[in-house]
């Protein structure tokens, strides 16, 4: 890996603690799986990826092989073992969200960013990646940034989206129609009357 | 036990079998990749299926479906065929087409899988993908890109080598074999994966591109580079021994070998002796045969018995050593001794220098104690014998001297005798652990022996084992790690310092002092040749080693591919060894030279063939004439009870992949010593 790694990790007393919880919530012996939650913790910790003294230290918090840990962290799509950018944008382009127009968000992220799919930014603020699905095809198409889903989304929007990251915003995760969660798109179609007896 | 019908017949196996091994117990071949007897069930390479009545409508795994009452398997349908058809063609799809140049070929299971039940044609156009290969150190040369993913090689490193170094990285089309981190295998068995990947991925990096299977001569023969006796293959073509491959022996090593075994052959062809040499006038040059035995001739005869000494070496065959000690009794020398090291074995009960329990008895144990021994040094076979037990569970290890990653967990004890002091006298907590044991173990190794107070390390470890009911009826849990191929050998034939005679340590004494002249080495190279003085040398050998450089005369000996020899392993377990080539150019056999030497001295020994000396042998001890069996010994006295030393025992392998002559000729093992101990110098420019 040409990628350079930090001489040494240790958690930060915060995730020390964090990382207590989360070991204590498996029996005596099982502690490897806390794999998951530790690697998280860790990513977060670094920077959104995980350099290898941090993947290491995982491993022999657990008393895991190295290897093991390396296996998982390379298994899952939402560990990275090399620098991301500070801003995390992945696409979901399965079925659904692609019959709702994910191309073009891809596209606008594309030309928005600069980068195309699986690059980072030169000044290191955005990755762009596809995503296979994101399990929220009821307000597709999305696109999952950070910790957040923007959904609902068509280029404008999105485009939108992208300008308030830029100018430092944190713009309200959700549908961008707004709609209020997954409620029907045109509005009420059912409980329509405002009381029971209009109803009838 | 089950009965179930296999393609109509009916069979009754052992419960908790799998339909494959119920299938093989029916005589029926079920093709496999990933499946391995001695390893866990992977289940991914659906090369196994089978059609299962009562079950779904389709295929099942039966390598990882358990046998049950009444089940009916077919193997020979249309729908197998078809389903192995179509396994055989996805596991081909990103296969390359390299079979000429791929070291595989010709002893490759895809290939003979694909011929057997393949439909010899692919539907698929798209590109084939392409993986980078890894670099594994000196011993494994990898192509990654022809991986099928069996994962039999991570299964090993991870379950019988016990080193977890190797992993699948990334998923589906991106998943990858490898280490992650560039990185070389640092396991005394890694090279077991060669033999274990089922394709050309995983292949020998000292054997690239050096010979195809059909070209080779194979020889079974037993392995001298430990005590255990690995049973190997020699292959051979023309004169050159070209690789060394395990073979199936259940008692011993299972189907591994250690990397040593496999891989020290390349120094069968540097730093050899293929003439005999005198030293003229300070300087050793080369001689005939008839003007080496003179040159002994003429120093030895009339010389008091009581002057001339004998000391064998470690890779020296039963053979030979008889030879050696019929020899020495007709010069009249009581000064022999097989023990280079100095371990205070031999001359009380034949139990006090075996490995009683035996290599396949150690599954039986349920706690081992191990005193001055590394056994994943000394001995990784039977190391991985007790990692086996160990995975099983309920089954403790206690160490008392170095402590070693030895794969498994151990309870670190002390360092040295005082620890051991306290085991033996009951105060000590493992006791109790011992105790409780029902079939303990105590392994007693040569860091333990090979020191002044050794034969009080003895004795308090046969204590240890009489207090501990280690020794019963049927179970004999004493047991002494041997290290050199020769030493059992040796002790069963009495290669030890007769009345008045003297051990090694006082040879090198007397010939220090002058009062020994002359010292007869056969193959002995790990003494301090700087202590033998004055005394007139006589080495008889295979390899330029230490001993080579010191003696006056040199007789050109055979290598253990190069004999017809016996040799007894650390649980007295007599093999034959047999000739895969002939020694090189002058080189004799070894029990040959001794016994043409014999002549000329006046002594002639009385036996003309082998059949006749190993008749001879045979009366020495019965050992030789039940070749194949480890021939339980009798307990009864040894040892010497007496103070020890507070001194920690020492581990007595520094560098595992050099330990005798043949090894440290190796380049092979120089470059494992380099590469995974970081040992010796650094690659220079001209290293390539």
């Amino acid at each position: 890996m040409n990628v350079e790694q930090a001489a040494s990790f240790a958690f930060t007393p915060e995730n020390e603690a964090e990382a207590d919880k989360a070991v204590a919530r498996y029996p005596e012996g099982r502690q490897a799986s806390a794999v998951l939650a530790l690697l998280d913790i860790a990513q977060r910790q670094c920077g959104g990826w995980l350099p290898r003294v941090a993947m290491d230290h995982v491993a022999e918090r657990l008393s895991m092989a190295p290897i093991r840990v390396y296996e998982v962290v390379t298994f899952y799509e939402m560990y990275y073992d090399r620098p991301r950018g500070t801003h995390e944008v992945r696409v979901c382009t399965t079925t659904p969200c692609w019959l709702r127009g994910s191309a073009d968000l891809v596209k606008t992220c594309e030309a928005e960013l600069g980068i195309r799919v699986g690059e980072t930014t030169e000044d290191g603020q955005y990755s762009l990646s596809e995503f296979e699905c994101l399990g929220a095809c009821v307000n597709a198409p999305i696109v999952w940034i950070d910790d957040d889903y923007y959904e609902d989304l068509d280029p404008e929007k999105l485009k939108a989206v992208l300008d308030a990251f830029k100018r430092g915003e944190a713009p309200k995760p959700g549908s961008q129609s707004g709609r209020q969660t997954s409620a029907p798109a045109p509005g009420l179609t059912t409980l329509t009357a405002k009381t029971a007896k209009e109803a009838r | 036990m089950p009965k179930l019908k296999i393609d109509g017949k009916e069979i009754e196996v052992p419960a908790g079998l799998n339909v494959l091994q119920a299938c093989e117990l029916a005589g029926v071949e079920i093709p496999r990749f990933c499946y391995h007897e001695r390893l866990s069930v992977a289940g991914n390479c659906r090369m196994c299926l089978v059609e299962l009545k009562p079950g779904p409508p389709k295929p099942a795994a039966s390598c990882a479906m358990p046998v049950a009452e009444g089940q009916e398997v077919f193997t020979n349908t249309p729908m197998v065929r078809k389903a192995r058809e179509g396994v055989m063609e996805f596991l081909l799809i990103n296969h390359p087409l390299d079979c000429p140049i791929c070291d595989q070929g010709g002893e490759c299971d895809l290939q003979d899988q694909s011929m057997a039940y393949g439909v010899g044609r692919s539907r698929f156009d798209e590109n084939k993908r392409a993986v980078k290969d890894k670099d594994l150190g000196p011993l494994v040369e990898t192509h990654m890109t022809r991986c099928i993913h069996c994962t039999r090689c991570i299964r090993f490193s991870t379950e019988v080598a016990g080193v977890e170094e190797m992993g699948a990285t990334g998923r589906g089309e991106h998943m990858e074999v490898g280490t992650y981190i560039e990185k070389c295998l640092t396991s005394e068995l890694s090279a077991n994966i060669i033999d274990l990947c089922p394709v050309g991925a995983l292949t020998s990096k000292p054997y690239a591109f050096a010979a195809r299977p059909w070209e080779l001569a194979r020889t079974e023969t037993v392995d001298v580079m430990d005590a255990v006796g690995s049973n190997i293959r020699v292959d051979t073509r023309g004169t050159a021994v070209m690789r060394v491959l395990p073979v199936l022996n259940e008692d011993i090593n299972e189907e591994w070998i250690s990397d040593k075994t496999r891989y020290a052959c390349d120094g069968l062809r540097r730093q050899r002796l293929d003439t005999p040499f005198v030293r003229r006038d300070g300087a050793l040059s080369p001689a005939n045969w008839d003007e080496a035995f003179a040159a002994i001739v003429s120093r030895l005869r009339g010389m008091d018995g009581a002057k001339i000494a004998a000391i064998a070496g470690d890779l020296a065959d039963a053979e030979a050593m008889c030879a050696l000690k019929d020899l020495m009794e007709g010069l009249g020398s009581p000064n022999v001794d097989c023990r280079q090291d100095g371990a205070a074995l031999g001359g009380g009960a034949r139990s006090g220098w075996l490995f009683n329990t035996t290599i396949a008895g150690i599954e039986n144990a349920d706690a081992v104690l191990i005193v001055g021994s590394d056994p994943r040094r000394e001995a990784p076979i039977i190391n991985a014998r007790i990692r086996k037990r160990w995975l099983r569970g309920g089954f403790k290890a206690g160490v008392v001297g170095p402590n070693i990653d030895l794969t498994y967990s151990t309870e670190h004890l002390g360092a040295g005798p005082q620890t051991l002091k306290e085991i033996a006298d009951g105060s000590h907590p493992f006791c109790g652990t011992l105790k409780a044991a029902e079939k303990p173990m105590i392994v007693v190794g040569q860091g333990a022996l090979a020191r002044a107070d050794g034969a009080a390390v003895l004795a308090a470890a046969r204590k240890i084992a009489e207090d501990c009911g280690a020794v019963t009826d049927d179970w004999n849990g004493f047991n002494v790690l041997h290290r050199a191929a020769a030493r059992v050998g040796g002790l069963e034939l009495g290669l030890l310092p007769g009345m008045g005679g003297r051990d090694v340590a006082s040879i090198l004494d007397g010939a220090s002092k002058g009062e020994i002249d002359a010292v007869y080495l056969l193959g002995a190279d790990e003494i301090p040749m700087e202590r033998l003085g004055k005394a007139f040398v006589i080495y008889q050998g295979h390899h330029g080693d230490a001993g080579a450089h010191r003696a006056d005369v040199i007789l050109p000996g055979a290598a253990y591919t190069e004999k017809n020899a016996t040799y007894v392993n650390t649980e007295g377990r007599a093999q034959r060894g047999r000739r895969a080539v002939f020694p090189p150019g002058e080189a004799r056999e070894d029990w040959t030279i001794l016994r043409a030497l014999s002549d000329p001295l006046g002594c002639k020994l009385p036996y003309d063939d082998i059949f006749a000396l190993r008749r001879r042998m045979a009366g020495i001890s019965p050992v030789f004439d039940e070749i194949g069996l480890a021939v339980p010994a009798e307990w009864g006295a040894f040892g010497t009870a007496g103070a020890m030393d507070d001194a920690s025992f020492a581990t007595p392998i520094a560098n595992f992949y050099m330990t005798d002559p043949v090894s440290r000729a190796s380049e092979t093992m120089a470059a494992c010593s380099r590469a995974v101990l970081g040992l010796g110098r650094e690659a220079t420019g001209t290293d390539g």
